[in-house]
């Protein structure tokens, strides 16, 4: 497995915000994590990337413990996150940028296969918000991590441009299977895109329940209105209604 | 360009107003030359007195715009050190506010007495006035670096040197920019207070003949003329800003 959590335990203060986290990712998986807000999954993040360390626990990745060791992992934030002076070319290279010579050929052609070919000079003031997603997930994808981290990369969006882009983002991984670990605050992107969804409780989080998604791949929007996908959706409402009452 | 016009156009006409205002209380009020001359007589100064005068452009220019040069390279590097060594920064920023509260005009002489009449006093003198604004301007710029951005930048494992460099510094450029325009000002105030106190040539010491000997024509063609310097540095500056910074929202 590429991803191995193990006892993750995380405070700030008084605040305990990671309790007893056991948490996997295989190769080519997508895993989601499903929690309210503020129940530490960008905290998760954080400990992932390295720049908070666990008070107990520890982080593998491929065998390798990376504990408060930076650079690891690729990473797509909430809000696009592209450098207003660079052109959408040199935005996607940036993150590989730091690891060295980025190969700009594949970035056009990757700029090309998601239709944004026509904007590799444009600067990421004259994008809607849907390409600058785009933009921040190939740039992500660019980086040759082998783990991707999204952390809620399309709650800011408006839910027609969301649903596009979640359908986006499965045909885009279809034919690049990175291992992803994707942060959500919503049910139904959590079982529309993963393989697998850990549900975390409110703070201290720990993982209440993890669930494997039966849907097979390829999956389209047909599948939102499907019977098997509400009963899905019901079972998980179950326990994140478990967190919202009291 | 064509909002530039709207925008330029209608505070020339008002200069221009202003400018008929003047002619016109002079002349009504038969105001005497040597008090307050009017504006044809200051232009009737450029042109029939221009070659008293074309000697002692070039030096103000290339004082001023070597000072400037000077103050701001040193503005800059001392606002990257400080803030990417904040013990020094913690050490030395108030030393940087209390030497600006020396005032220029006592400080001068000093440098006079310490390093005679030539360029390098002049050059203290204006450095002086010019790098502080700059350095206040650019700390604020690095300072003030959208905190998403770098986070993304922590989170993707940068070093706090790629940070600066390809994020804070460039992020930063707008703010540098204001400084600069403030410090080019500055540098043309400092060039000509700086000759006042002892120069072969430049307008400083136009200025100090003109009034000597009661040529208020020649000194408010001196005043228009470092009027129009600034106006020109300015404009350069914000051509070159307009030029490297890309990608954000016209700034003022």
């Amino acid at each position: 497995m590429l991803l191995n959590i193990n006892k993750l335990n995380k405070t700030f203060g008084d605040l305990h915000v990671l309790k007893d986290i056991n948490l996997t990712v295989n190769e080519g998986e997508f895993v989601a994590i499903l929690g309210p807000s503020g129940s530490g999954k960008s905290t998760l993040f954080q400990l992932i990337g390295g720049n908070q360390i666990p008070d107990q626990g520890e982080i593998f990745l491929n065998d390798e413990l990376i504990n408060g060791k930076k650079g690891f992992i690729s990473y797509m934030p909430q809000q696009p996150s592209l450098f207003p002076w660079r052109t959408v070319l040199e935005n996607v290279v940036l993150a590989a940028e730091l690891k060295g010579k980025p190969n700009y050929e594949e970035a056009k052609q990757w700029l090309a296969k998601v239709g944004l070919a026509d904007f590799e000079n444009s600067y990421p003031i004259e994008l809607s918000g849907g390409m600058k997603q785009r933009v921040s997930f190939i740039r992500a994808l660019l980086s040759k991590q082998n783990l991707l981290c999204l952390d809620e990369p399309f709650s800011a969006l408006d839910e027609f441009t969301r649903l596009k882009m979640q359908k986006w983002l499965l045909s885009v991984w279809e034919e690049n299977r990175k291992s992803i670990l994707f942060i959500t605050h919503s049910i139904e992107e959590a079982i529309f895109l993963a393989d697998r969804i850990y549900i975390l409780s409110k703070r201290p989080a720990e993982i209440k329940a993890e669930i494997k998604v039966p849907f097979s791949r390829p999956r389209d929007e047909r599948l939102l209105e499907s019977s098997e996908f509400f009963t899905l959706k019901q079972e998980i409402f179950q326990y994140i209604r478990e967190e919202i009452t009291e | 360009m064509r909002t530039f016009w709207q925008r330029g156009g209608k505070s020339f006409l008002f200069l221009l107003f202003l400018f008929i205002l003047w002619e016109v209380l002079v002349r009504l009020t038969e105001t005497p030359k040597w008090l307050l001359p009017a504006p044809s007589d200051v232009l009737k100064e450029a042109t029939v007195g221009f070659d008293t005068f074309s000697g002692h452009i070039f030096p103000t220019i290339s004082l001023a715009l070597i000072g400037l040069v000077i103050g701001s390279s040193v503005g800059l590097i001392i606002a990257i050190i400080l803030y990417r060594l904040p013990k020094v920064n913690e050490l030395f920023y108030p030393l940087l506010i209390l030497s600006q509260n020396i005032p220029t005009i006592v400080l001068a002489p000093l440098l006079i007495i310490w390093f005679g009449f030539g360029m390098l006093p002049k050059l203290i003198v204006i450095s002086l006035v010019c790098f502080f604004p700059i350095v206040v301007a650019s700390m604020d710029g690095f300072r003030q670096t959208a905190p998403e951005l770098k986070h993304y930048m922590q989170m993707v494992g940068a070093s706090r040197r790629q940070i600066f460099w390809k994020l804070e510094f460039p992020h930063s450029l707008p703010s540098i920019f204001s400084g600069l325009k403030i410090a080019a000002t500055y540098s043309v105030m400092g060039a000509v207070i700086s000759e006042w106190l002892g120069a072969k040539a430049g307008v400083g010491v136009y200025m100090t003949l003109a009034q000597s000997s009661f040529r208020i024509d020649r000194v408010f063609l001196a005043i228009f003329f470092i009027m129009l310097l600034s106006v020109i540095l300015f404009g350069v500056i914000r051509l070159i800003e307009k030029l490297l910074v890309k990608g954000r929202n016209e700034g003022a």
